[in-house]
């Protein structure tokens, strides 16, 4: 009876079929070309224009680049080397990218900043990388003591017994703190500020004459180029994130004159355009100050550049505080913790987390905005390509040098955005 | 009463101070440098060199004071200051001197409260076109669109030149003389104006200056020389008779190379009061005698400055002109050592 099916049914499979593979447009290259290039009439019609400007500026750029003249002494011989070709001339970065990154840093010393830099990747690390010991910490508390010893020299003694002004201050709250929590807070703050004013400068002197030990001085003005900008933007930074989340507690705080004080701080900082600030710094402060005292010009356009990048990192924070639920506070009140321990056990590090982007955002844009000082006649990485073109081997160049220019930023602001991506997978809790 | 005594006291003090601070050749003395106010970078004027040391003619009018002051060129902190920031950085006392080609003007003399010690460049406002634009007198640049840098001198100079010849043109604002290099080399712009050297020093970058011409007008004058505060005579005098001394050794062939030969005496009581040999006359405001010898080693004499920074053997290519001496046909002119 097994032929009773053969008569209905023509052919009965009995093997199954081997997988065909899926056909060429629906896989790899082609599928993903056709879904993400070619899907619709508007996309063909976009993809051909940029596939045009895209040719159109290799085209134009490409010969440039691939026909850059490293070795020269000059414009003219880059020209004479290219021979009526159209080229780059980088030669330009060969003769004077020390002084972009150094500026007019004495040649022979050149490892005392690249030996700050260095250091100051391992007084990071700690704080950016949670698997690096925490004894490191210690180095970074020291580091800008460090920092600014290598970089201006001097004597050893000066930093030294600058950083003893905090012990002093911390022994000063040990011994008055049976006397009340106000008091010894203020003595705490006294001290070391009276410490820096009266007993530092003569100490350092007598330990100078005692043990003579020191690096040769380098002065301000031979600063420059890509280290000043991270002198600055490194400074700015790591002193505006402490000084940000201060002024947005003192924002919220109930208490009438430091609610004010930081409003107002904040306001007026926010008000005003940096290179205003910028000029205050340079030009305003020499009126003021008695004549003759020399307050370094970094040093003032340091102090400038943080209170303007914490006054919006204050804000950047507030932000960070105002997205917590109100039960964040109302539990760490039931805890029974007091303000500065809920503060820094639950509010902060909440509020922190979720205001990564805003700060490093931030932190990004003071970065950049370090080139503003150009305008007050330090010189920058732009300020000294000005200089680099006055002179009159180099004078008429002009891409080469911002192409340059562009990149070290780039590297450095792309660096920070990365760690911040890093840092928000790193600190997500919630789980989806 | 006591809060009036201490107000007093600090008034007293303040202007102790002032009068402290009035005699700048002390101050200079006490900290062993000169500082000297620079322009950031201008081709030929001021420019670091590869070493980061500042080369150029308005440097070298810092080198030279320095020399006379402290007998050594090399004491010298400069200080870049930018257009907007020399005058600040003058009264406020943070440079000494000022020599960033700054023209004198009336306002800048009387308003502001400098005194100009003199004139090292007389400069004036020129244009620069195209061969191509068959142009060659600039009153037949009715309707052109020119390059200009914002807020300058040169800005107000055109637009009288212009409205004084009845003319129209379309100004292309830029803001520092490499942009404008890069505009009109782009064509954005038909004509370039700008302080004649500047143009010079601009077109010698080209990579075909044959191709661009420098019109005959010049539509100001641009007398450029180094400032120093109003109020310290003396040391406006030092500057002063400083840059003199540059330029009458030129006129009396004093030169870095026979000057250690004409300074042990000479027939020509000048060079010899010029030189210190005799007369005192660097006692006269508290210098050594031979200060004008120390200036003049430092670089060379006027002629010499010029032609190794912004002279015709170099990129820059500045031929004399009115900066000539004034047995040549030129302007300068040295008042008598006497």
């Amino acid at each position: 009876m097994s032929d009773t099916h053969a008569e209905t049914v023509a052919f009965v499979r009995d093997t199954m079929l081997p997988p065909e593979p899926p056909p060429v447009t629906e896989i790899g290259a082609v599928r993903w070309v056709r879904e993400n290039l070619f899907s619709g009439w508007l996309n063909v019609l976009l993809t051909l224009g940029a596939v045009y400007v895209i040719v159109w500026l290799l085209a134009h750029i490409g010969p440039w680049l691939l026909n850059s003249v490293w070795n020269a002494g000059s414009l003219a011989e880059c020209r004479q080397i290219l021979d009526g070709a159209t080229g780059a001339c980088f030669a330009v970065i060969r003769d004077r990218g020390q002084q972009l990154l150094y500026g007019f840093y004495p040649a022979n010393l050149y490892w005392r900043p690249n030996l700050a830099l260095l250091l100051m990747v391992v007084a990071l690390a700690p704080l950016l990388f949670p698997r690096v010991p925490r004894r490191v910490l210690w180095f970074s508390a020291v580091y800008p003591a460090v920092a600014y010893w290598l970089l201006w020299g001097g004597s050893v003694w000066f930093p030294v017994s600058v950083l003893l002004g905090f012990p002093a201050g911390y022994l000063a709250w040990r011994v008055m703190r049976p006397a009340g929590a106000i008091l010894s807070g203020i003595v705490a703050v006294l001290v070391p500020l009276l410490w820096w004013a009266v007993v530092a400068g003569p100490l350092a002197g007598l330990l100078q004459s005692i043990v003579p030990l020191g690096l040769r001085p380098v002065r301000s003005d031979q600063f420059g180029g890509f280290m000043l900008s991270i002198i600055i933007g490194v400074t700015g930074i790591a002193l505006s994130l402490p000084l940000g989340i201060v002024l947005a507690l003192g924002r919220r705080s109930d208490m009438f004159l430091i609610k004010t004080l930081s409003v107002g701080f904040i306001e007026f900082i926010r008000g005003v355009p940096l290179i205003t600030l910028l000029f205050t710094a340079s030009l305003l402060l020499n009126y003021f100050l008695p004549p003759g005292t020399n307050f370094d010009i970094i040093l003032r356009v340091i102090i400038m550049v943080t209170l303007f990048a914490a006054a919006y990192m204050a804000e950047v924070i507030r932000g960070g505080l105002a997205a917590l639920p109100r039960g964040q506070y109302e539990a760490a009140d039931a805890l029974g913790l007091d303000y500065w321990k809920a503060q820094r056990l639950v509010i902060m590090p909440q509020a922190l987390k979720v205001s990564i982007p805003g700060i490093v955002n931030t932190f990004i844009g003071l970065f950049k905005d370090t080139t503003l000082v150009v305008f007050i006649g330090l010189l920058d990485p732009i300020g000294l390509s000005n200089s680099i073109r006055a002179d009159t081997n180099w004078n008429g160049i002009y891409w080469e040098l911002f192409i340059f220019i562009g990149l070290l930023f780039f590297i450095f602001c792309f660096g920070m955005s990365r760690y911040s991506q890093h840092l928000e997978r790193r600190l997500k809790t919630d789980h989806h | 009463m006591k809060t009036f005594t201490f107000f007093g006291a600090l008034t007293a003090a303040g202007l102790a101070a002032g009068v402290v601070q009035a005699a700048t050749l002390d101050d200079v003395r006490a900290r062993g440098n000169l500082s000297c106010g620079i322009s950031t970078g201008l081709a030929g004027f001021s420019a670091p060199d590869a070493n980061g040391v500042w080369q150029g003619f308005d440097v070298a009018v810092c080198r030279a004071v320095a020399a006379a002051v402290l007998g050594d060129p090399m004491a010298v902190t400069f200080v870049p200051t930018t257009g907007q920031t020399r005058f600040t950085a003058l009264s406020s006392g943070e440079i000494d001197l000022l020599a960033r080609n700054t023209t004198w003007t009336f306002s800048r003399d009387v308003d502001l409260k400098f005194t100009f010690a003199g004139i090292n460049y007389y400069d004036g406002q020129g244009f620069m076109v195209s061969r191509e634009l068959g142009v060659s007198s600039a009153r037949e640049l009715d309707g052109a669109t020119i390059c200009i840098q914002t807020g300058t001198t040169t800005e107000l100079n055109l637009a009288d030149y212009f409205r004084a010849n009845n003319m129209s043109y379309e100004p292309v604002p830029i803001e520092t003389n490499a942009e404008a290099q890069q505009q009109y080399l782009a064509g954005a712009c038909d004509v370039y104006t700008t302080d004649a050297s500047g143009l010079a020093s601009t077109r010698a970058t080209f990579a075909d200056p044959e191709n661009h011409i420098l019109l005959p007008e010049i539509i100001s004058k641009e007398p450029l020389g180094p400032l120093v505060r109003h109020g310290d005579d003396e040391w406006a005098d030092i500057v002063k008779w400083t840059l003199y001394a540059l330029i009458a050794a030129e006129e009396y062939g004093i030169t870095s190379q026979n000057i250690d030969e004409l300074a042990r005496g000479t027939d020509n009581p000048e060079i010899n009061r010029l030189l210190g040999v005799e007369g005192g006359l660097g006692q006269m405001f508290r210098l050594e005698n031979d200060w004008a010898r120390r200036a003049i080693s430092a670089g060379g004499n006027y002629g010499e400055i010029f032609s190794s920074t912004i002279g015709e053997s170099t990129p820059i290519g500045l031929a004399r002109g009115l900066n000539a001496q004034w047995t040549q046909g030129g302007l300068l002119y040295a008042m008598p050592f006497r």
